[in-house]
């Protein structure tokens, strides 16, 4: 067993189905289960793509008289400031299914 | 909180709406597999900012909605006996049986919990050694993982006055049942996020090939939802068929092999009744021979239990995509949470449920 924050409420929660995973990860917990841990790295996937598309519609409908919005974007990493650093702990995502 | 909250962003959901519009040219018939996605759908009113080419149909992946009659009337019949203690999440307890639901055995005076782990129902039995603590095990895949863990707790530990009624059942057995029907009109699939997330989305990929359907693994959150939508219809105006998975932060292809490999140990696949639907084939999981002392199913000898479905409740065809909530003659009317003719106006996951609770009424 071990302890997971919901958003600030914390519940015992047993992890023997995810052995590997470490302080700080999140993970997918139903009823009183972590059946799975969160890919950080996947987790931005939608984002990087509604990026790409960003940047397709960019190309595509350049808006006369302004400078091109996404050649930042071309030579940094892409930063969403919504998004912040993991904090210990985990959430709950809906469905049975 | 993280991972839910940016999962919900309106700019994002725009561009994503924005690209289904782009994408699709003519018209697509797509089935979200679980009530809790048909609950995402609903609530942030997904299914009305679509374009009218997405058309969404509901799908049977709410447990309590598929527990048949007589499974409910099981559970009954043993949730009023004197030494029973009688276990359940709890929106289990406003289904309808034949004559009453738990909620009113508990009111006679059944000792009937609602509890929100199955290990909760083994920690019960051990507490109290002079009763017999039942737990109404129900649920797709994503729900055996822990009441496989229930029960194999139980045997280990020797406790010998829990049981599982078990009304277990999976998902890809109804996908199959539902293509192959010959009213079905679904084109396309968001297959089930948590179910794949213990399963893994290996055995949807010959049933995509079988019936040149493409399936898409889709998470929860609007913004899962509407990429899987955008996957699926991608893959319908491209003419591909086979399995995407929308919902990798969560999913792998193989799932969760630890989770799987106590499954096995506790649980046998066994053909299963569907609500509304009827026997299907290797449709359901079933305690195996080494946990029968755990069985309620045995240790309380409800074979001999059957029941059939009301004629009125038009579940079956709800569950399979065959016609929406607003179209059934008793929504709203003899039929509402407070007193529903059936479980898909009851639970939590249930599209009838949805519906009524986020304000479609015509």
């Amino acid at each position: 067993m071990g302890k997971v924050s919901f958003g600030g409420v914390v519940k015992q929660v047993c992890l023997a189905y995810v052995p590997d995973v470490e302080p700080g990860e999140y993970v997918v917990v139903h009823v009183g289960f972590a059946i799975s841990r969160i890919d950080e790295q996947e987790a931005d996937e939608v984002f990087r793509f509604l990026e790409s598309m960003d940047e397709l519609d960019e190309i595509h409908i350049p808006q006369p008289g302004e400078a091109d919005p996404s050649l930042p974007d071309r030579f940094g990493a892409p930063t969403r400031s919504s998004r912040g650093r993991a904090a210990p702990g985990g959430p709950v995502a809906g469905g049975t299914g | 909180m993280k991972y839910v909250d940016e999962y919900r962003d309106e700019a994002a959901a725009t561009s994503l709406l924005e690209a289904i519009r782009q994408r699709a040219t003519r018209r697509w018939t797509l089935m979200e597999i679980c009530g809790g996605q048909t609950h995402t759908l609903v609530k942030f009113g997904i299914d009305r900012m679509l374009p009218d080419e997405i058309e969404l149909v509901h799908g049977p992946g709410c447990p309590v909605c598929v527990t048949p009659l007589e499974m409910i009337d099981r559970a009954i019949a043993v949730a009023r006996r004197d030494e029973v203690i009688f276990t359940s999440f709890g929106d289990m307890l406003r289904v309808p049986g034949s004559d009453t639901d738990l909620l009113g055995v508990k009111a006679q005076g059944g000792d009937v919990r609602i509890i929100y782990s199955p290990l909760d129902a083994v920690t019960l039995a051990k507490k109290h050694p002079e009763k017999e603590v039942v737990f109404f095990a129900v649920g797709f895949e994503t729900t055996a993982p822990a009441n496989a863990m229930a029960v194999w707790t139980a045997r280990r530990e020797g406790v010998e006055n829990f049981s599982m009624l078990v009304s277990h059942v999976l998902v890809p057995p109804a996908m199959e049942a539902i293509l192959a029907d010959p009213a079905n009109r679904v084109q396309g699939f968001l297959a089930a996020g948590h179910v794949c997330a213990v399963m893994g989305y290996d055995e949807y990929e010959p049933l995509a090939r079988k019936h040149r359907t493409p399936m898409v693994v889709t998470g929860f959150e609007p913004l899962d939802l509407l990429q899987g939508i955008l996957m699926t219809v991608e893959m319908l105006e491209e003419g591909r068929f086979g399995v995407e998975n929308q919902y990798a932060r969560a999913v792998t292809r193989d799932g969760n092999r630890s989770a799987q490999k106590l499954v096995d140990e506790v649980f046998e696949v066994s053909d299963r009744k569907w609500r509304g639907i009827g026997e299907i084939p290797g449709s359901g999981f079933g305690l195996r021979d080494e946990y029968a002392p755990w069985d309620a199913m045995r240790k309380f000898r409800m074979e001999g239990i059957s029941a059939d479905e009301p004629e009125e409740c038009h579940a079956g065809e709800v569950l399979r995509g065959l016609m929406k909530p607003l179209d059934c003659p008793a929504f709203g009317t003899r039929c509402t949470p407070e007193n529903p003719l059936g479980a898909p106006m009851v639970s939590s996951e249930g599209a009838c449920a949805a519906y009524f609770q986020y304000g479609r009424t015509g």
